[in-house]
């Protein structure tokens, strides 16, 4: 870092390290650590002050009040936490279970906007542990299916009741462009059709609402809920998540957002790489990961693991998902999300845009940015201490504090090892 | 829609051998199939390979009608289906000044390794390149063996995942014994070469797991061919997919097996014929009076097993089942080489390493089915502790690219969890260990002199993420070069249809 940076950085934290001196409540030091702000340019032996859930200073010198709980970073990593801004964690146990399964709406001829997937979130699933304790802080629950497939929300990975644990719900509306079959349609152009159409719908909805309500418009395509659950995407409010992997259905993504003035995020996005400056003429941002290059359908035959990196360097947003191609990555491999990061590095993206791109990418593309994806005062305390560098695969969480709380209950998958390390001597017969 | 297609092949899902002194029948036929190597002629890996022997047989099909083949009575290791690899065009090369892991003993550090004529000749730390020796610098590099994935359905589900060429599973029946996987094997598969990109040398493509005999298995090497026999590994045995649990369940549920105690019936029921049939077979095979039995494809191979030619390859995940499975194989006298899946081998790694029985693991898929709910990360490490043969394993034509950082995953677990895992030991479970599950560990596996020289080059330690196979040599030759599109083969598919590296609209 030049000296110029840090004395910018140094200036940037003042205001925290004024708050910290005046520190009460739960108060935590994570000290001596190379801190990765995001926000700002690297720190060595750093210190990130926590209190009341909020990080409130992160800087070289930041005085940390006595009574404080510290946390010793030296020789290790200190990053936001992570955010997997593509899953369905809490929403499926077994995903062959069709009773633990609640990703997925029946919805009325494939249209699903009204469906709040989070209202069925679990608290309780064994999965959400797991991916905190890997160091994934928050996560969007997604829903999945269908045309229109419902609402996204964004959660953090918290103990407590649903209602704790969501930071915003609804959060998108996620809809699909591309798969036929699973709109309930016999071809791509219908599709389209169909998604103008509800477009066409949701504003008559609105703008003639009275008629509507005493039924003198003509039929709409989807009931009241729904309509009224798609306003406010077509006021470009808020956010609407796109499936699309084929070039030509993120180009027909991007023409039917800019008809409708909707605020379009691209999810899968195989091919994207091949229309980047279509992208991001329109700044639409792409979710994608970094582990798949297989041909696997006639939408991804372009898919590529350097998507990241060549749609990156044209300037468009990217933000890293999942992508291992395998469905336990939406749930139960939630965690891996940073092995996604660090191959995205192995194939071209440098080492900082792929933290971002699974921190601060995410927060801003969904309007958190001034909750959650950075090392700053104000900001959530969602922090990660790390042996090493984060994507390294030896590399392991070895604190994660969610709001300024460290989640000590040891996982499923920890009890499990344990009890089979040593055979209980009930089990050695 | 990926994640349907995994999910089909997840939940429906999830050689040859060179005795040609069994019986003497057939001897000539299996002595070219099984003569290691005469050169394949020009050509290069990046282009359409050249014709093999057996298609340029009959010049305008006018030559005289053949006699019938060993095929045409039940004979034990008949080979109707011989291979046809030779190896590609080699040349002598040194890599030096690497580390290099074995997998046949300690780290070797500012080492080299010298191939020639297929081989490996040397390892080791005082090498002199010979004069015509293609050297490559191999510093701050490693060198390990050919990674060896023992479950791939590569080739029987292609790429793309579409229904036409979905042809792993002939659920059918919950018995399939008679159906063999290299009759579905299409070689054109785009996924071959991101195998080998990924430093996979040899792969054991299986049937899904829809049955409880799924039937056999095939080995077969990355490389280009116009038939699956180009691929055939010469000499390899042949496996029997078998599976438990959930999946026959789910697939026969309204004609049955529905239930664990259905399944293990089925199994049971088939071991019984399968031993009369053998005893039949045996009997005239040895007196030749009267006419031979009939014959039963499917018998056939359970026969196999029950002589000890094909190898059992069981997708099983739960310690229970795995228990109750090494009693049927006493029950009737047969072993089983591999779990596969093994999801919960943990909890009975003793048994495992007690009745010589390997598993083939995943780093940390889990939760898909009641079944892999127990799925823990320190799996293979617990196995190998308990002296079993552990070994990764893809079943996934993604993760079959990354197995080196599948294994590191299971080694950072088995830290985690106060097991600790060398890197010496950690090779092993992507080469020699699933070698000998395949019978094939005396010719591949690790780097020693006298095995074949499969030999990946990495940028730098493999158990890295940001880590890239650099160069992958079969039998000492140059296959897959990330530096040189020439030794990046392309398949027929992808020919104006997957888009070029670098080619934007």
């Amino acid at each position: 870092m030049s000296a110029r940076r840090v004395i910018a950085a140094m200036v940037a934290l003042g205001a925290g390290l004024v708050a910290a001196s005046a520190a009460g409540g739960q108060t935590i030091a994570i000290v001596g650590g190379t801190v990765y702000p995001v926000s700002g340019p690297r720190i060595e032996r750093g210190t990130v002050l926590v209190r009341d859930g909020t990080i409130v200073a992160v800087g070289p010198d930041v005085v940390v009040p006595e009574g404080a709980t510290r946390i010793d970073a030296t020789g290790k990593w200190v990053t936001p936490g992570l955010v997997n801004a593509e899953t369905a964690l809490g929403l499926v146990e077994v995903e062959a279970v069709d009773e633990t399964r609640d990703m997925t709406a029946k919805g009325e001829h494939a249209v699903a906007a009204a469906f709040a997937a989070a209202d069925g979130l679990n608290p309780a699933s064994p999965m959400i542990a797991q991916a905190r304790a890997d160091g994934v802080t928050s996560v969007v629950a997604a829903p999945t299916g269908g045309l229109i497939a419902g609402q996204a929300a964004a959660i953090d990975l918290v103990p407590g009741a649903p209602s704790t644990m969501v930071l915003r719900a609804p959060l998108a509306i996620v809809a699909e462009v591309g798969n036929s079959a699973q709109a309930e349609v016999g071809a791509r152009g219908e599709l389209l059709g169909r998604l103008r159409g509800l477009f066409d719908d949701v504003r008559t909805y609105e703008r003639r609402h009275a008629d509507y309500e005493r039924a003198d418009t003509r039929p709409l395509s989807a009931g009241p809920r729904d309509l009224a659950a798609l306003v406010p995407v077509l006021h470009g409010t808020e956010p609407l998540m796109v499936h699309a992997d084929r070039a030509s259905d993120i180009e027909q993504a991007i023409a039917l957002a800019r008809d409708y003035g909707i605020k379009l995020i691209i999810v899968g996005g195989a091919e994207a790489w091949q229309v980047a400056p279509a992208l991001a003429a329109a700044k639409v941002p792409v979710l994608t990961g970094s582990l798949l290059n297989i041909p696997d359908s006639f939408g991804s035959l372009g898919q590529r693991q350097d998507n990241a990196t060549l749609l990156r360097r044209a300037g468009v947003t990217v933000v890293l998902i999942g992508n291992s191609g395998v469905e336990d990555a939406s749930a139960f491999n939630v965690r891996n999300i940073r092995q996604d990061a660090g191959t995205a590095v192995a194939y071209g993206l440098p080492w900082d845009e792929a933290l971002r791109a699974v921190t601060s990418a995410p927060a801003a593309v969904f309007g958190l940015a001034d909750r959650i994806g950075a090392l700053r005062p104000g900001l959530e305390a969602n922090v990660v201490v790390w042996s090493g560098d984060p994507f390294e695969l030896s590399t392991r969480a070895e604190h994660v504090l969610v709001r300024g709380r460290e989640h000590q209950k040891p996982t499923r998958e920890e009890l499990l090892t344990n009890r089979y390390k040593t055979l209980p001597p009930e089990y050695r017969r | 829609m990926i994640n349907a297609s995994i999910l089909w092949a997840r939940a429906r899902r999830p050689a040859g051998w060179c005795a040609a002194t069994v019986l003497g029948i057939g001897v000539a036929a299996l002595a070219v199939a099984c003569a290691p190597g005469s050169q394949r002629a020009g050509g290069t890996p990046g282009a359409p390979p050249a014709p093999a022997r057996a298609a340029a047989a009959s010049p305008g099909g006018a030559g005289p009608t053949p006699a019938p083949g060993p095929g045409a009575l039940s004979v034990p290791n008949a080979d109707p289906f011989p291979s046809t690899y030779t190896p590609f065009p080699s040349r002598v090369t040194v890599i030096q000044h690497a580390t290099i892991l074995t997998a046949a003993g300690p780290a070797l550090h500012d080492a080299s390794l010298l191939m020639r004529d297929g081989k490996v000749v040397a390892v080791g730390s005082q090498i002199a390149a010979p004069a015509d020796a293609v050297v490559i610098d191999g510093t701050g590099k490693y060198v390990t063996p050919g990674i060896i994935d023992v479950h791939s359905h590569i080739g029987v589900y292609p790429a793309p995942g579409v229904a036409e060429l979905a042809n792993g599973n002939e659920a059918t029946d919950p018995n399939t014994a008679y159906v063999w996987a290299e009759h579905s094997v299409w070689p054109e598969d785009p996924q071959f070469p991101r195998a080998l990109a990924g430093g996979v040398t040899t792969m054991q493509i299986l049937p899904g797991s829809a049955n409880l005999f799924g039937g056999r298995s095939v080995v077969v090497k990355p490389v280009p061919s116009r038939s699956v026999q180009g691929m055939k590994f010469p000499g390899a045995k042949y496996g029997l997919k078998m599976a438990c649990g959930e999946n026959p369940k789910r697939v026969y549920q309204q004609r049955g097996p529905s239930t664990d105690m259905g399944n293990v019936a089925g199994y049971r029921r088939a071991w019984i014929q399968a031993e009369e049939y053998r005893r039949r077979w045996d009997k005239w095979n040895a007196d030749h009076k009267g006419d031979p039995p009939s014959r039963d494809l499917g018998l056939e191979t359970l026969a196999e097993v029950l002589r000890g030619n094909i190898l059992v390859h069981m997708h099983c995940y739960r310690a229970d089942e795995m228990a109750q499975m090494i009693d049927v194989a006493r029950e009737f006298g047969y072993h089983i080489r591999a779990f596969h899946h093994a999801i919960e081998a943990y909890k009975i790694a003793d048994l495992l390493a007690k009745n010589g029985i390997g598993a083939a693991e995943w780093a940390d898929w889990g939760g898909f089915k009641m079944e892999s709910f127990d799925a823990i990360r320190a799996n293979l490490a617990l196995t190998a502790r308990a002296g079993a043969h552990a070994m990764i394993h893809s079943d996934d034509a993604a993760g079959a690219q990354r197995l080196n950082q599948e294994v590191a995953k299971a080694m950072a677990a088995g830290v985690a969890a106060g097991i600790p895992v060398t890197e010496d030991e950690a090779v092993k479970w992507m080469t020699i260990n699933p070698a000998w599950a395949l019978g094939l560990d005396g010719r591949i596996g690790s780097l020693e002199a006298g095995k074949d020289a499969d030999v990946v080059l990495w940028s730098g330690t493999p158990f890295s993420v940001y880590a890239h196979a650099e160069k992958v040599w079969i039998d000492g030759a140059l296959l897959f070069d990330r530096s040189d599109s020439a030794h990046q083969w392309r398949t027929d598919f992808e020919l104006d249809y997957v888009p070029h590296a670098g080619v934007q609209r």
